[in-house]
């Protein structure tokens, strides 16, 4: 028993990612942790899309099954799993075969470089980003496909406006990234600190070395070079958003004139897959907003308030977050109605709320919690990102075809491209100083 | 330290995928099954440029072409009429031409292949120089593109930029 204890802390204690040691059985179980915990993540945000939105439009959303619904996402899941798959006549067979599988791979995959924490990646690349840009954008050919071998106008329309609208913002998206990967190669520390002499100017395109600059730096990138960081990210969200066709820029699916878009004659399972790759593309994007601008996995104020007395309190952030959703669970439990016929679902709620209290203990432990905070401080921006989600779809009405080009073409990119060029600007302020307004003030004073 | 991923497995693997892919790119009658064979064919090359450890010219390979080039030409041919050009005869008569092509780039394969360890030297890399390669390609295609080409990368820019106006003249009826 013991050299297994040895051999698990010995991973546990390790600085490095699996895929930086190269150790192929860690990577492996680190694969699966990620693939469980994003499904787990996408069954939860079904029931909270539903929930919240209910809630925002004075309904209850479901109740039927389990307590507070809690089970009809499982209940869905099983419903797809066993309706008939049909297939058009005269459909194309193999791409309409082929198309969900790519798009569920393009938004899995980029999970191999999401910085969980310094070591809880599934591997670290020097081309991160580039990598997460470029294999989230193949989700858009799967898109495609399934518009075009449908065989069917509301799908090859759900399809055309879908590529038309991601090629769009892929550039406004890009430019907002280059200046958040400009500010990884300005050292210095603080808001406005740049262009440190020999700190070595070369930026980072790994997805760890970016949030590992941010740490160096003292700042998180959304305040540096205030506002242009927050400008930047600004982009981004709303690109982000459009790349995810989710509301208001769900026109590839708008159902009010498409029916449902590129999936209209997907059933079953491979709708399903659809759905699966709506959700973990949601939560990709927000894990690439959050490495680039809100710290990755650093916790908020790591400066202005640390030593130990913070310190311990930051810890314990995780497990009081888990016995506030028990807290939830029990008073749910409380105010559950007392006739019998609701006993199971009373004591499921109660059970429920068990385990949640169970695992805010455990965070609790001192060997726990410092090895989840990281993790817990990225998932918790992350649930930021979801619930802003849920919120534009209850808030904001669909846009317009012309309206969502116009936003992308004529608005975000020039001011992406103003943002980068000031970034830039920001980057070597002193040699525009020293190099241009200083030569130029003596030579008017010389005339003058 | 990791093993090497670039054995000779993973080459014949990749340049297969790459030739099946442009084989199926002119034989499929189908555009749209012509042009995911293109992507299938590009995809493999950014393969390949991994193995030559050049992540970012890979990285930059999937991006532009497989998520930018390939969305747009799908963009177009599922605007075409598929039905009438599946069924019309191949029209242009360029086989002359066809084949000097052919002829000349197959007789660049083979002097490649029967003298290419005289044009290219052998020249055994460390792997401390390896990595470096790797790790800092990014840097390096900077510094070489806004560096040494750098006026060749503007001329690039600058024909890019021609074409983007040519393109907005021809749509715009009224400028």
């Amino acid at each position: 028993m013991q050299p297994i204890i040895d051999y698990i802390t010995s991973y546990l204690s390790s600085t490095q990612t699996p895929g930086a040691a190269g150790n192929f059985f860690w990577a492996f179980v680190y694969i699966l942790l990620v693939f469980v915990g994003l499904s787990v993540a996408v069954i939860a945000m079904n029931w909270l899309e539903r929930k919240i939105l209910a809630h925002m439009q004075v309904r209850l959303g479901p109740m039927r099954v389990g307590p507070h619904g809690l089970l009809q996402p499982i209940a869905d899941a099983i419903k797809l799993l066993l309706k008939e798959d049909i297939m058009p006549a005269e459909a194309d067979g193999f791409v309409f075969w082929i198309a969900p599988f790519i798009v569920v791979l393009a938004a899995f995959t980029v999970f191999v470089v999401v910085p969980f924490g310094p070591t809880h990646a599934i591997t670290d690349m020097n081309i991160g980003i580039l990598f997460m840009l470029g294999v989230s954008s193949l989700s858009v050919l799967g898109i495609v496909m399934a518009g075009w071998a449908s065989n069917s106008h509301y799908p090859l329309i759900g399809a055309l406006r879908s590529s038309a609208q991601m090629v769009s913002y892929e550039v406004a998206m890009g430019l907002a990234v280059v200046s958040a990967i400009l500010m990884t190669s300005l050292h210095g520390l603080g808001l406005y600190g740049a262009g440190v002499a020999g700190a070595g100017d070369t930026g980072t395109l790994s997805m760890i070395g970016i949030v590992q600059a941010q740490q160096e730096q003292g700042v998180w990138f959304v305040f540096k070079f205030f506002p242009l960081g927050l400008i930047a990210f600004f982009i981004f969200a709303i690109a982000m958003v459009a790349e995810t066709n989710r509301a208001p820029f769900d026109l590839p699916e708008a159902e009010s004139e498409l029916t449902a878009g590129f999936h209209t004659e997907y059933s079953g399972f491979r709708w399903s897959l659809f759905f699966l790759a709506e959700y973990s593309a949601m939560i990709a994007v927000s894990s690439i907003a959050v490495t680039l601008w809100l710290g990755g996995w650093l916790r908020p104020f790591p400066n202005l308030l640390h030593g130990a007395t913070w310190n311990l309190v930051f810890n314990l952030f995780p497990g009081v977050t888990f016995l506030f959703l028990a807290a939830i669970g029990f008073y749910g439990t409380a105010r559950m109605p007392k006739h019998p016929y609701f006993k199971i679902q009373t004591i499921g709620l109660a059970g429920f709320g068990a385990l949640l209290g169970l695992i805010g203990l455990v965070m609790f432990i001192p060997a726990v919690f410092v090895r989840v905070q990281d993790i817990y401080w990225f998932a918790i921006k992350v649930a930021a990102f979801m619930y802003l989600y849920i919120w534009y779809r209850g808030t904001f009405p669909r846009y317009r075809f012309d309206q969502l080009m116009k936003v992308g073409w004529k608005i975000l990119l020039p001011m992406g491209l103003g943002l980068l060029i000031l970034t830039a600007g920001m980057g070597m302020r002193s040699e525009i100083w020293m190099g241009v307004v200083v030569p130029l003030w003596h030579w008017a004073a010389s005339i003058l | 330290m990791n093993p090497p991923v670039a054995t000779p497995f993973f080459f014949y693997l990749l340049s297969g995928t790459m030739l099946i892919g442009g084989i199926l790119v002119i034989t499929r009658r189908n555009a749209v099954h012509s042009a995911l064979a293109l992507i299938a064919a590009l995809l493999a090359q950014a393969g390949l440029y991994l193995m030559l450890y050049a992540p970012f010219v890979a990285g930059v390979q999937i991006i532009l072409y497989a998520g930018g080039i390939m969305v747009l030409f799908l963009f177009v041919i599922m605007l075409v009429n598929l039905e009438r050009s599946q069924k019309e005869r191949q029209f242009n008569k360029q086989w002359l031409v066809g084949i000097a092509a052919a002829g000349a780039l197959g007789g660049l394969f083979i002097t490649i292949y029967t003298k290419g360890k005289g044009i290219f030297p052998d020249r055994a890399m460390s792997a401390a120089v390896l990595s470096d390669l790797e790790l800092n390609n990014t840097q390096k295609v900077g510094v070489l593109l806004y560096g040494q080409y750098m006026f060749a990368f503007e001329i690039a820019s600058l024909l890019l930029l021609v074409a983007i106006i040519g393109a907005v003249v021809m749509a715009k009826k009224r400028i």
